[in-house]
């Protein structure tokens, strides 16, 4: 037997290529392309009054400029709202160039096409553009209060709003033994690939025909809503994902304004055009997310376990909402992690304001809805003085009640049901991971040396793999060389190996035999993207169903060719042989031109294919029910999403004096069913940790009350270094099959970063020994904090005793009622 | 980011360098290790119209040490400052500062010259060679000054470098016998900027007791601010010296203004903290040496 590749370590095909400095990204290509630049707002919020070129006009190597009257049909209306949803109130879309209003800085104003960058920005730099500055909406409570609003006709800034409902909540807590109120809150931040976007176009005047190569994280998308944009039929425009720098969600909206104007102008004026996004438009004309405001009010027993969670969120979803309440709708249903609560109310707002738009990053509003959660968790043990672990413990939803039904809607619009998990199971593994019984030896004996250290824990569970769709495609080309292709694309997560693996297994043919093509619309047309941790479960299972229905035709023409039943076939190595007999064989590759009947031979391999030489002379020689080649493309599509989980532990150490906050351990236990390659799924907990680190202790957007983010740079955004991020993460797997897919597996790539604002938030609360109410932290704010707690103005935990030897008397952590 | 168009102006000796400065004069700006300007450029904040790069002038890349100090070329690289042994052993403050200065591929271009005409108030080297009493070596097509630290800082980003000057060499004189010296800061991120930092010296007396102590800072105020704690622990013995006096002595001093990562609460906290361990490393430094040795 070859030996298995799902399941192996096996190192990433693409990194020797990539790694060489061999790949190519979307400023690579198009050399010789126009170069496209764009004036953009300054202001947050304001009325476009005069847009002034004339001395602009002079610049040497200036092609065109074009503002929002210059654009035709449908490129000058509003871009689609993508996800249309029944809660959205008041759905708003910004313009591919601002008409009239802009609302946000870095909302693009004028379009210019010049000979290159340079000169596009010397022109840019040229124009002059009038506003009349309008009141800015920045931050959720001041879009709460909506003194001023963002669109004028959107009464309470509000752009959406969703009740979900299991049980009387409100009831549920009132009648609890014990209540809390938490007011919570989390900061934006954003996902920051190393490769901005980018979009490349041609047109093809011969064939009538567009080409874009756009970094994106689906092609299809581009492609649709451009040729609907440009009324192209969609054959006549293709799209291609280069080598994409990451992605982690701001690449899945789509189409972007430059998405659209860029292919709209090379095919106006018959030129190749490219913009390549610079990092400070990244910062002020992408997307962020995370920013929400929560209110938790939470009714449990002496046991800790909640009888009734009500909740409201209010969400920042800055200017428009393009990609429609995706964000918003995962907090609130993800929330509940793998706790079952009595009864579950939870509200939420999307509200406008005049900064960058949110749209899903790496968790994609679980962080918030994880945080939420177990802070609550926190808080009633904290309340009830009983262990973190054993309150959460206490709330699990045991593997015997799976599948476990929420009885609510997901983001998919399709029922919260939990397929799999052990979650008591997976938190032994942590707590025997990071120690947890013995840390508060470590802590007296931490004290003793004058060193402040604590711990902390977090839960969440994510729904992976939504559909609607993917699709694979696998030929075994006459060499014997597998060419394999699915539609989604590929930003830096290792597909093209964990899919080879796939291909690998069901085919019998070495790993090197095998390539893999994603995100080419020539190559796949039917497609839906990269995000929510579906790349392994939609795309790995449609081409696992298509290699396998390629293995089933490679037996059976074998087996005619060899005379044995198909059943007595194996593949080994790239050989169809005869089990216990392996004289009789024949190449992969052989079965591959037999398979397809040819009248012109063209090489001594196709003579055997000939239609002289092979097929029952009485027989059409492509049977009815069959197709020549020996490939398949086959799709997957679940009725519902399948729910990873995983559970973070961090030991911080926070300087008594500085406040700079250190992680001396970081502990992942994570299950995602079964696991294709051990160290791609590790590589994205390590960058999802890292990322997660960010979020927590580093990054924030920084807009002051005018709506100017104040930080946009890698000088004052901070994003972790490597010197930031722990050595060591210290991983272990559960690993529970999802019973949804062939494969078994669940998503896995954004489960690093989901619990971080929760787990350290955790841990330096139990360091500091006062609630943590609002992330990220900086030392300054711990300062802060300290500052305050000091002065009495803020209570210390009640349930355990306060490190800090300036600790007041324990108070409850908020307005409290026992029964 | 693209920079506005400039003349490019790409001199080999200083005398070239220092006839294309003239002639463009206020239009003009030094281009060194560029990893302040290039940025500033790309980011237009600032758009001069001709660059004279000096990269390609002979002579500049020098470190001269004696018994007396350290003379830093133009074109001595963070690194090769670092880096240097000689330097090391006569002024220790440098190789101390500079591990502190961004990060490895930066300190491989970056100049400890163009770090002080930069006049950057959170650059390390400021406080150095404010803290040392050193000096710039400026020219000019025709002439020549030198002018001390003190009366070269002028505000932040601000320095006394004139239209058509440039500063050749900068020079760090070696402290009094039986002195140490650290620094110590506190950043957001390992190589940032710091949000506040301090760079001590300790002087004994020939039994161990404190004759001087003084500090300097970064990211606290427009200009490198020097300060004498003398008081606080003058004639106590260097481990029995009160060095938190020192630093509360240091709070009144300290007005920092507040940023996106640090409130002036904190900062100046970090200040009186920071002061405290940096005076205290400076005296343990200053004690351990030979009877006798400088530094
Ligand atoms: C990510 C990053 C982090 C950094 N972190 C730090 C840090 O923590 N601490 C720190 O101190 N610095 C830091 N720096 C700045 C770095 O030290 C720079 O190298 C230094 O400030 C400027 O030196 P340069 O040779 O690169 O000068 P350039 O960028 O070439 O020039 C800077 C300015 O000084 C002028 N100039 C340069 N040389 C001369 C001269 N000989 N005569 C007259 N004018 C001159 C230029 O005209 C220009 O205005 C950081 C830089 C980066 C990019």
């Amino acid at each position: 037997m070859t030996t298995k590749q799902f399941g192996a370590p096996v190192q990433r095909t693409e990194d020797v290529r990539l790694l060489k400095g061999n790949g190519r990204y979307l400023d690579d290509l198009g050399q010789d392309a126009l170069a496209a630049a764009f004036v953009r707002s300054p202001h947050a919020h304001a009325r476009i009054v005069d847009i002034d070129v004339t001395d602009a006009l002079e610049v040497e190597g200036l092609v065109a400029i074009y503002t929002h009257e210059d654009l035709p049909g449908r490129v000058g209306e509003p871009l689609p709202l993508l996800i249309p949803h029944p809660a959205i109130v008041a759905g708003r879309t910004g313009y591919a160039l601002a008409k009239d209003r802009v609302n946000h800085v870095g909302e693009p104003i004028v379009m210019v096409v010049a000979s290159d960058r340079y000169v596009a920005e010397d022109v840019c730099g040229r124009i002059t553009v009038t506003y009349e500055v309008l009141p800015p909406v920045v931050g959720v409570e001041t879009a709460r209060d909506a003194k001023h609003l963002v669109h004028e006709d959107v009464a309470g800034n509000v752009a959406g709003h969703l009740v979900q409902e299991v049980g009387d909540a409100p009831a549920a807590v009132d009648s609890a033994p014990h209540t809390l109120e938490l007011d919570l809150k989390v900061e934006r931040s954003a996902c920051i690939p190393m490769e901005g976007r980018g979009v490349y176009a041609r047109w093809d005047a011969d064939d009538e025909s567009l080409r874009i190569y756009t970094s994106t994280q689906t092609t299809t998308g581009v492609r649709a809503a451009v040729a609907t944009k440009l009324d192209l039929p969609l054959n006549r425009v293709e799209c291609i994902a280069p080598d994409v720098g990451g992605g982690f969600g701001v690449k899945i909206m789509h189409p972007w304004p430059e998405e659209v104007l860029v292919p709209w102008a090379a095919r106006l004026l018959d030129r190749e055009i490219k913009w390549t996004e610079d990092r400070r438009e990244h910062f002020v004309s992408s997307a962020h997310e995370r920013g929400q405001v929560q209110k938790v009010r939470v009714g449990f027993d002496d046991e800790g376990r909640v009888l009734g969670l009500d909740v409201k969120i209010w969400h920042d979803n800055g200017a428009y909402v393009p990609y429609g309440l995706i964000v918003p709708i995962i907090t609130s249903t993800q929330l509940l992690g793998p706790y079952k609560p009595g009864a579950y109310k939870v509200e939420f707002w999307s509200l406008y304001t005049n900064t960058v738009i949110v749209t899903p990053y790496r968790g994609a509003g679980r962080p918030q809805g994880v945080y939420a959660m177990e802070r609550t968790m926190d808080a009633i043990a904290d309340y009830l003085g009983k262990d973190r672990v054993a309150v959460r413990e206490a709330n699990f939803i045991q593997p015997d009640e799976m599948p476990y039904d929420h009885h609510m809607i997901f983001q998919d619009g399709r029922p919260l049901i939990y397929d799999s998990g052990d979650f008591p199971g997976s938190m032994d593994k942590l707590k025997a991971l990071v120690g947890w019984q013995d840390f508060e030896d470590y802590r007296e004996q931490a004290r003793a040396e004058g060193r402040r250290v604590g711990i902390g824990v977090a839960c969440y569970v994510e729904g992976t793999g939504v559909g609607p769709y993917e699709g694979g495609h696998v030929v075994v080309e006459s060499t014997g060389k597998v060419v394999v292709s699915t539609g989604l694309t590929s930003q830096g997560q290792g597909h093209e190996t964990v899919f080879a693996q796939i291909v690998a297994d069901e085919l019998g043919v070495p790993l090197e035999d095998i390539k893999v093509t994603t995100g080419d619309t020539r190559k796949m047309g039917y497609s839906v993207g990269t995000f929510a941790s579906r790349a392994a479960v939609m795309s790995g299972n449609a081409i696992g169903i298509a290699a396998r229905n390629v293995r089933t035709k490679a037996l059976r023409i074998a087996g005619e060719a060899l005379e044995v039943d198909p059943g007595d076939l194996e593949i080994v190595d790239g050989i169809v042989r005869v089990k216990g007999s392996p004289t009789s064989s024949m190449p992969l590759g052989t079965v591959a031109v037999l398979s397809n009947p040819l009248r012109y031979a063209f090489d001594t391999a196709s003579q055997a294919a000939t239609q002289f030489v092979v097929g029952d002379p009485d027989k059409p020689p492509v049977a009815e029910d069959d197709e020549p080649g020996l490939e398949d493309r086959d799709f997957y599509s679940p009725a519902q999403s399948t729910y990873a989980n995983g559970m973070h532990a961090v030991i911080v150490e926070t300087d008594p004096e500085t406040a700079e906050i250190k992680i001396l351990r970081y502990c992942v236990v994570h299950d995602c069913g079964n696991i294709i390659n051990p160290m791609i799924v590790e590589g994205q907990i390590h960058g999802g940790v890292a990322q997660g680190v960010g979020g927590a202790l580093y990054e924030r957007m920084e807009y002051d009350e005018n709506g100017q983010l104040l930080n946009a740079s890698f000088m004052d955004f901070l994003m972790p270094y490597v010197t930031e991020v722990p050595d060591r993460i210290e991983i272990d797997h559960l690993e529970t099959p999802s019973p949804l897919n062939p494969l078994g597996i669940k998503g896995a790539g954004e489960a690093g970063v989901i619990p971080s604002a929760a787990v350290f938030a955790s841990a330096i609360e139990d360091a500091e020994g006062f609630t943590i109410t609002s992330m990220p932290i900086s030392p300054s704010e711990l300062y802060a904090l300290r500052q305050r707690f000091a002065a009495g103005e803020i209570p210390a935990l009640r349930g355990r005793s306060a490190t800090a030897s300036t600790a007041t008397t324990p108070t409850p952590v908020t307005e409290a009622t026992t029964r | 980011m693209k920079p506005a168009p400039f003349t490019y102006h790409a001199p080999t000796t200083l005398a070239e360098a220092l006839d294309a400065l003239d002639r463009v004069g206020e239009d003009g700006k030094v281009l060194a290790g560029g990893q302040s300007l290039i940025p500033m450029l790309n980011m237009r904040l600032a758009s001069p119209a001709h660059l004279v790069d000096i990269n390609g002038v002979a002579g500049l890349g020098t470190v001269d040490v004696d018994a007396t100090g350290v003379r830093i070329g133009a074109l001595a690289r963070h690194a090769q400052v670092a880096g240097h042994d000689a330097a090391h052993s006569v002024v220790p403050l440098l190789r101390q500062a500079l591990q502190l200065v961004a990060h490895p591929v930066i300190r491989n271009r970056g100049t400890t010259v163009g770090s002080l005409a930069h006049a950057d108030p959170s650059g390390e080297m400021t406080a150095v060679l404010s803290l040392l009493g050193g000096s710039m070596d400026l020219a000019r097509k025709g002439a020549a000054r030198t002018v001390p630290a003190a009366e070269f800082f002028v505000g932040p980003l601000e320095s006394c470098l004139e239209p058509g000057e440039m500063a050749v060499s900068a020079w760090f004189p070696v402290p009094p016998p039986r002195t140490g010296t650290t620094f110590r800061e506190v950043a957001r991120r390992h190589g940032d900027y710091a949000m506040c930092g301090v760079a001590a010296a300790v002087t004994l007396d020939a039994d161990q007791r404190v004759l001087s102590a003084r500090t300097s800072y970064i990211s606290m105020t427009a200009t490198p601010l020097v300060l004498d704690l003398t008081e606080a622990v003058a004639g106590k013995p260097f481990d029995a010296a009160d060095w938190a006096a020192a630093g509360q002595l240091s709070a009144d001093q300290l007005d920092p203004e507040p940023d996106i990562h640090a409130t002036a609460d904190y900062r100046r906290h970090l200040g009186v903290v920071l002061t405290r361990q940096a005076l205290t490393d400076a005296a343990t430094v200053a004690a351990a040496q030979p009877q006798g040795a400088t530094r």
